[in-house]
């Protein structure tokens, strides 16, 4: 049963990861792109991290992807807006993208030990209390590190969003 | 499919008769919300009805009672109309979303507590989890996508503008919900509802089940009701579909069933956000005298006794809700987000601090 939904999940994710890229309409990729954290989701419950899961949704599905459609939204772009890319612009892309490609294949190849390490495993890692006690005590500087840069960006991005003493958008 | 594969676990029996039983609870908890939910536009037209001095309807049925079945009949009869320009596909999603996420909450609130019935104890509760509030704060978090992508497919100023409108209004009150929320959390020591019931089921001055959360969290409980107001777009918070400046916000463009879906799921969220308060604020299925009734008449009779009045508390919720939007006028979009952002967030971080300093000075 857990295996099938995993096929599932999987399909489904990559599928809709594929269709973020190929809409024309950008309000139609955001939709599959909220799809694809849906799936992610499914996975996480799957290797019973609950809280995991549920942040996801909450942070990703609830509140990133609202500002994302929101802006493009307010940009209301066309669906055909990008048919005229110049063909200088197509060729850099192929080479980065292949690029890209080589990488990924480089690294794949060497993976050869793909089984999960089953020793010293504990299927309730992915529960808050756990996870909690795991974060506050053992990772607690990386933890208070990643928050600091956080507190950082947020000050950035009020910073760059203030408006000058003066000044009137509207 | 379930039952083969818990037969390891437990006998078939066992299984079957919980199986049941929860299935029971799942149909009438579903029931009860979308009932309550038909019948708060009757009870919507009564109040506003007697605070503005008239009686509201009274023809269909004995005082209109029968008036949420003629709205449904016309809402299912009016010509189904989608714009020329308007985006097909996610004008159609849109009210199926708003429904879907409004339907979704009601799966994880403890509506009762322990019974036992036919030597099996369970909770009168759909599923347990040990998130569970947490969930309802991601299917709060989702209900706004039905109105965005609904305002964005109707091809529609106005409808856009609403859409805008209900993604701004929800992301800047959901901060401070959530922070208000993290109070509670830090009391009960769980994520899980259950637990957080089971705090207040305990006596204070010697009252059992009177330990409401309160009576320790007053400014928590403003916060949470006030952004309640905001996530279901009730008045005073209405603006996505303020009528006088946006003719009528994100559904401007919708008719017959789909509008109707909109308006009914609304309601939904009203109930399920007042039930939600009940369960963090109010002692969820907690009762005064509760261990006292439990004693006298059996812990089943207490249990209904308790399902019965947290039913009554939601009720006195949605009561609430329609109180105020029949007593306060709209506030400006500024107004609203400067309410949002410098006054219910900060404070909401104050209590956060506040409750901190409280429970270690106390414990």
């Amino acid at each position: 049963m857990a295996v099938q939904l995993f096929y599932f999940l999987s399909a489904l994710a990559v599928l809709s990861a594929l269709m973020v890229v190929f809409s024309r309409n950008p309000v139609h990729s955001v939709l599959y792109l909220i799809l694809m954290f849906f799936c992610l989701t499914g996975h996480y419950i799957l290797l019973n991290a609950q809280f995991l899961a549920i942040v996801n949704i909450i942070v990703y599905a609830g509140a990133i992807m609202v500002l994302f459609l929101f802006v493009i939204m307010f940009l209301n772009l066309k669906t055909d807006a990008e048919k005229g890319q110049p063909p200088l612009m197509k060729f850099i892309a192929v080479i980065s993208g292949g690029l890209l490609l080589v990488v990924m294949v480089s690294i794949l190849s060497k993976v050869s030990n793909m089984e999960a390490k089953k020793e010293g495993f504990d299927s309730q890692i992915g529960l808050v209390e756990n996870l909690g006690k795991v974060l506050y005590k053992d990772y607690l500087l990386p933890f208070e590190l990643a928050s600091i840069l956080f507190l950082a960006a947020m000050v950035g991005a009020v910073m760059l969003g203030k408006r000058e003493a003066g000044e009137r958008h509207f | 499919m379930w039952c083969i594969f818990a037969k390891t676990i437990c006998d078939l029996d066992y299984c079957m008769i919980l199986l049941l039983i929860k299935a029971v609870i799942i149909l009438v908890v579903f029931g009860i919300t979308l009932g309550v939910a038909t019948y708060s536009t009757w009870a919507e037209r009564k109040v506003s009805a007697y605070m503005q001095d008239r009686i509201g309807p009274m023809r269909a049925g004995w005082a209109g009672l029968l008036q949420p079945l003629a709205d449904a009949g016309k809402m299912f009869f009016k010509e189904e109309f989608i714009p020329a320009s308007a985006n097909k596909w996610l004008f159609i999603a849109g009210p199926c979303l708003a429904m879907l996420a409004a339907c979704m909450t009601s799966a994880v609130i403890p509506f009762g507590g322990e019974m036992e019935l036919f030597g099996e104890k369970f909770l009168i509760q759909a599923v347990d989890i040990n998130i569970g509030i947490l969930y309802v704060f991601a299917v709060v978090a989702l209900g706004v996508y039905g109105v965005m992508i609904g305002g964005w497919a109707s091809n529609n100023k106005f409808s856009l503008l609403g859409a805008i409108r209900a993604a701004s209004q929800n992301i800047s009150y959901e901060l401070a919900m959530g922070l208000s929320i993290i109070a509670v959390i830090m009391l009960t020591g769980s994520l899980s509802l259950n637990v957080i019931v089971d705090r207040q089921v305990q006596p204070l001055f010697g009252i059992g089940g009177m330990n409401w959360n309160v009576f320790y969290q007053p400014l928590g409980f403003i916060i949470f009701l006030t952004c309640a107001f905001a996530e279901c777009n009730r008045t005073p918070f209405d603006l996505p579909e303020c009528e006088t400046e946006l003719i009528g916000g994100y559904h401007t463009e919708y008719s017959s069933m789909k509008l109707g879906f909109y308006l009914f799921a609304e309601y939904i969220n009203m109930f399920i956000s007042s039930l939600v308060m009940a369960t963090l604020y109010f002692g969820g299925y907690a009762y005064p005298f509760m261990d006292v009734v439990a004693g006298a008449l059996g812990q089943n009779i207490a249990a209904l006794l308790g399902f019965g009045l947290f039913i009554g508390k939601g009720l006195f919720g949605v009561f609430f809700f329609m109180w105020v939007r029949w007593t306060l006028p709209r506030f400006r979009y500024d107004q609203l987000m400067n309410l949002g952002w410098k006054s219910l967030f900060p404070l909401a971080i104050a209590n956060v601090v506040l409750t901190g300093i409280l429970i270690l000075l106390f414990q």
